[in-house]
């Protein structure tokens, strides 16, 4: 076992190794403009995107022209929702999100909040989940869009995607989900689940950075997006500039493997993750955050009382973890998810989210436990707070200098 | 970001962690920060007839700036006397553990939570408390 384990598998996840050979001929003698229709440098790149689109396809259930290859899935999202807005202006002016959504997300719908849209930010329940009648309630004829993220980054919790997309479309609204953290982790199939659009990402499946793409509904009802790119009029005029061409390969053959390894895999995972919650949770004072019935198979984020987040991962030096503390962030404000959730700030400071993935062992998991609870005692040792805990002292009844 | 030798040798050998006896006339203790904000240091020092810091202890909740900087600040007061306590700075702390400046406010808690201590041994033995001057929040 190689130390530091990397377990951040939300942040970013390591290439597999048979995406990068799939990958590497596009680089080298492979390496042609996928739109030079005359020659055969040309075609074999444009072989390469269609095998890899048909891929994509495959996995999240629609067609090869429904898919719009992007850089990644903060592209995908501004493409989305700037492009629904100025697509269907005539219509409305209202889109409807949540408040646990990613940045990508939120501020780019603050952006369009500047130029005439009006947005709800839904709140959400002591889980994570929205509560389906706020939803309902906030629908108004204007409504042209509803954007809820599929699984969510922090603590995992999976949205209910087919009930939020019914109540969309019964208000004649279209359904969008930044699914980042779902595709390829669990099945996601656009139909049945009644998306007509998606954002996700090949580096939070095994591929490339750099790389997305964009789901757009072509029947029942036809989505059209303006595009937020102009230029050649590539990816049917939705997205100019030349293709990406190794990073769509890698993007296709990441997707190909999830969707061949998934049903495994997940539960695999999940059994990993249970077992490390599992045990750190037996230790006093941690609490898990969010739902853990409706849940990503790899996040476990949990709270240890007593100790701040920043302080705890400088202990546990040999894991790559990432905290919802405010010092692991240049605003010194603690996550803005984990807030949402009704945690109070200094629950919040004291969190660690786990991030397991494909290449997690049973024997870095059990390293990690120890290594966790050790630096958990250790922290506890220096805390005051954990020493009045221990004396049966109120900290709320505390008066403390704010600052 | 990456941690100054410094902080990471505080953090991983943190001088003087515990307790003192707080409803002794001869300690003074501060608590400052919040648990909200990430951060709460205690910090208690015990003083003898000559107004000399004999021991100095902490307790401290939150990231590896603000430990190192109150134990630091432990060592740093063992052995001065209240006037010479007073005089240590946050920036003399910031220097020394060489602290990028979104960690500034680690030192200024614990030059508050000097400052807050000797301020309780004052109190506790019929002197006024000093007028803490500098508000850094």
């Amino acid at each position: 076992m190689e130390l530091p384990i990397y377990l951040d598998n939300n942040a970013t996840t390591p290439l597999d190794p048979r995406v990068l050979e799939a990958m590497l001929p596009y680089f080298t003698n492979k390496f042609g403009n996928a739109a030079s229709r005359n020659h055969a440098f040309g075609w074999v790149a444009e072989e390469g995107v269609d095998y890899a689109r048909e891929q994509v396809a495959k996995l999240i259930g629609c067609t090869e022209k429904e898919i719009i290859f992007t850089s990644g899935a903060t592209e995908a999202d501004n493409l989305g929702i700037k492009g629904v807005y100025e697509m269907y202006a005539d219509k409305g002016n209202h889109i409807i999100t949540a408040t646990t959504e990613h940045k990508a997300i939120l501020d780019t719908c603050k952006h369009l909040e500047k130029q005439g849209a009006r947005v709800t930010y839904l709140k959400v329940k002591e889980d994570g989940l929205i509560d389906l009648a706020e939803l309902e309630a906030a629908m108004t004829p204007e409504t042209i869009l509803v954007t809820i993220m599929y699984g969510n980054n922090e603590i995992g919790v999976i949205q209910p995607i087919k009930e939020i997309s019914a109540i969309a479309h019964k208000h004649g609204a279209l359904f969008m989900t930044d699914a980042t953290q779902a595709v390829g982790k669990i099945p996601v199939d656009v139909n049945a689940d009644g998306i007509d659009l998606m954002a996700f990402s090949a580096h939070k499946m095994y591929g490339p950075k750099g790389v997305g793409a964009l789901y757009v509904r072509r029947k029942n009802p036809r989505v059209k997006v303006t595009s937020q790119i102009d230029g050649g009029g590539h990816e049917r005029g939705m997205r100019s500039g030349t293709l990406n061409v190794p990073g769509i390969v890698g993007l296709g053959k990441a997707c190909e493997l999830c969707r061949l390894e998934m049903d495994e895999e997940a539960k695999r995972l999940s059994a990993l993750r249970d077992k490390l919650e599992a045990a750190l949770t037996t230790m006093e004072e941690s609490y898990v955050n969010g739902n853990t019935e409706h849940r990503l198979p790899h996040v476990a984020n949990i709270s240890f009382k007593y100790v701040e987040g920043e302080g705890l991962m400088m202990a546990m030096k040999d894991l790559a973890v990432s905290s919802g503390s405010a010092c692991t962030s240049a605003s010194l404000e603690p996550s803005y998810v984990l807030k949402s959730l009704g945690l109070s700030d200094d629950l919040a400071h004291s969190s660690i989210r786990f991030g397991l993935g494909r290449f997690t062992t049973e024997e870095e998991v059990d390293y990690a436990i120890e290594n966790t609870k050790k630096a958990v005692n250790h922290l506890r040792d220096l805390s005051p707070l954990w020493e009045m805990f221990k004396e049966g002292i109120d900290l709320s009844k505390i008066e403390w200098a704010e600052h | 970001m990456a941690y100054s030798e410094k902080v990471m040798e505080h953090y991983t050998n943190p001088r003087n962690v515990g307790t003192l006896n707080k409803d002794s006339k001869s300690v003074g203790t501060g608590l400052v920060g919040a648990p909200e904000c990430g951060d709460v240091m205690r910090l208690q020092i015990e003083v003898d007839d000559n107004n000399v810091i004999t021991d100095a202890k902490f307790k401290t909740f939150g990231c590896g700036s603000a430990i190192a900087s109150s134990s630091l600040a432990t060592e740093w007061l063992k052995g001065k006397t209240i006037d010479e306590a007073l005089t240590i700075d946050n920036m003399d702390i910031v220097e020394e553990l060489a602290l990028p400046p979104v960690k500034i406010h680690c030192s200024v808690l614990a030059e508050d939570a000097i400052k807050s201590a000797i301020n309780d041994y004052r109190v506790k033995n019929g002197l006024e408390a000093f007028e803490l001057a500098k508000s850094h929040h």
